[in-house]
């Protein structure tokens, strides 16, 4: 994996000294209530022309130190948002929370050496275990943005708890399903919810590492909440919580499709192309992550639906 | 100056053959030669390959090759231009619609190609680009992490639906095999080599010989003209002699409960 690295980010340089285009992630805050901020990402996939900008990492300024969520893609991404944090206050940074094991969620973590980098006991597993492949595949889909990147682990365990930073409120929600762990994040004073990855707004779920049974009950427990501003890492930040329902639909709609589609006799191949419906046509990457779900989801469902034979 | 303009000639056919391959792929010269030998090689969309743009997983990538806008079809190849063992398997469509679909380990991106062999001697060569982080053929088998993985070799899951109209049954197998491609430091190759489908009447109805890229726990899609058949069976080999037996049960349509 890292001669692959190696090898793409060679490709990634040539690519840029035959283009010359600076690599910068423009990283602007946006307030989305009290002390709270976000970096609104686009809703595509990972490419060469985003580099990897598809997320919405934040931040709270709690009059006790910063508290950062998620470090993005790449550790340019990382220091980029560490300057633009000090742009709207002096506090230093206190912790950092990293929702899980995906790419753009901790591979910033080089940026924030210098504090704890909070994370599930699974999530710091998963990164233990898969890192080195998860960055190595990054320097291939972004090249030269990930110059630099290495995997750095979190320093810190958490687990459900509630936590006071400054004058905010914090509860810690361990949830599974989107991966085996996904940490959700409430602030009870402002009412903003980081979802991490279990809820997408306006932007297909993605599915590598899916337990869809244990999602949808993920779903159940953040529907459970108060909640003002949902925050998604991927997709449209909102002032109520409607996309905990479209995640939610699209899972079902998936889920049972491809259930259909194994009984019916399809092959993997075949549902690549099946019908989407219209109600999901306004979902980013909606054919693309459609398809990476077939190959995820399917090879389970269809061992277990076809009879052993003698 | 004559051995001079006749070696500028040569050179100069070079690519002018590999621009006649629409995915400039450096190996096709070659495969083409291996493979089809002298006979008449002409691309054809009617022979349509489905995989995905981008191999979400290197280890098993879903494929098909529909030939089934052609007449007469009598063999069907699957390669991976770029693999290691660039041949997916052969398909012998005997009492069948010229139809596969497997999924295959990737080694690094590549042009993948279906051929259909028609009547007339022709090779029909259609095909899709897969590009991949690579090292799908290079990586030891997932069933090595279950302790009882060698009890279970060559079991068979499989079922088949009603046949339709045209008399076509479409039938799925999945076989649990390590297939290691022998690239793994201290593992040898070890994968299915044969498996041929026939009716409980014995007629032979698909044979498939297939190569190190089909994936672990390979699955095969078919569409097989039983006739009268009740019943099917598969019966296979791999390369360490590990046999592969099992019938398959013809479901008819309104006989069922």
């Amino acid at each position: 994996m890292r001669r692959l690295a190696l090898g793409s980010t060679l490709a990634g340089l040539l690519a840029l000294s035959a283009s010359a285009a600076p690599l910068t992630y423009a990283l602007t805050p946006t307030r989305i209530a009290e002390d709270t901020y976000v970096f609104e990402g686009t809703r595509e996939h990972f490419t060469r022309a985003n580099g990897g900008n598809i997320l919405n990492p934040g931040f709270i300024v709690t009059g006790d130190g910063v508290l950062v969520f998620q470090t993005g893609p790449s550790r340019r991404f990382g220091e980029a948002m560490r300057a633009a944090i000090a742009t709207v206050t002096a506090q230093p940074v206190r912790k950092v929370f990293v929702s899980n094991l995906h790419p753009d969620y901790w591979l910033g973590n080089q940026a924030f050496a210098d504090v704890p980098i909070a994370a599930l006991p699974g999530t710091i597993e998963g990164i233990r275990r898969e890192g080195e492949g998860i960055a190595g595949n990054m320097y291939r889909l972004i090249g030269d943005w990930m110059r630099g990147t290495e995997p750095v682990l979190p320093t810190e365990p958490v687990y459900g708890s509630t936590v006071v930073y400054g004058r905010h409120r914090l509860r810690l929600i361990p949830l599974e399903g989107h991966t085996d762990a996904d940490l959700a994040v409430l602030d009870e004073t402002t009412g903003v919810l980081f979802a991490g990855g279990v809820v997408f707004c306006d932007r297909t779920p993605t599915t590598p590492h899916a337990d869809v049974a244990k999602w949808l009950a993920a779903l159940d427990a953040l529907d459970a909440l108060e909640v003002r501003t949902l925050v998604p890492n991927h997709g449209r930040i909102r002032g109520d919580t409607a996309c905990i329902a479209q995640t939610r639909d699209w899972l079902t709609w998936l889920e049972r499709t491809l259930r259909d589609s194994v009984e019916a006799g399809l092959d993997m191949s075949e549902a690549l192309d099946l019908p989407i419906p219209e109600r999901f046509a306004g979902l980013g990457v909606l054919r693309e992550e459609y398809r990476r779900s077939v190959v995820h989801l399917w090879p389970k469902i269809e061992q277990a639906a076809l009879p052993r034979v003698r | 100056m004559r051995t001079l303009l006749g070696l500028m000639l040569v050179l100069a056919a070079v690519p002018a053959a590999a621009q006649d391959d629409p995915f400039g792929s450096p190996m096709w010269e070659v495969l083409r030669g291996e493979y089809f030998g002298t006979a008449p090689v002409v691309f054809d969309g009617r022979v349509a390959v489905t995989a995905p743009a981008s191999a979400e997983n290197v280890f098993a990538v879903p494929v098909a090759v529909d030939a089934r806008a052609l007449e007469g079809v009598r063999e069907i190849v699957l390669l991976a231009d770029l693999n290691p063992f660039p041949l997916v398997l052969r398909y012998r469509p005997d009492a069948a619609a010229p139809f596969v679909a497997t999924r295959f380990k990737v080694q690094q991106a590549t042009a993948v190609r279906g051929a259909a062999l028609t009547a007339d001697g022709v090779w029909h060569v259609g095909g899709v680009m897969v590009d991949a982080a690579g090292g799908g053929c290079a990586a030891p088998a997932q069933s090595y992490a279950e302790k009882d993985w060698a009890e279970h070799v060559g079991e068979v899951q499989a079922r088949a639906w009603p046949p339709g109209p045209a008399g076509t049954a479409r039938v799925r197998l999945r076989i649990r095999h390590p297939q290691d491609t022998g690239l793994v430091a201290g593992i040898p190759a070890y994968f299915i080599e044969e498996l041929t489908l026939t009716g409980d009447d014995g007629r032979v109805l698909g044979r498939l010989q297939t190569g190190e890229p089909v994936a672990e726990n390979p699955v095969f899609t078919l569409e097989l003209r039983p006739g009268a058949a009740r019943s099917m069976r598969v019966r296979g080999r791999d390369n360490q002699a590990g046999e592969i037996d099992a019938t398959i049960p013809l479901p008819r349509v309104g006989r069922e409960g």
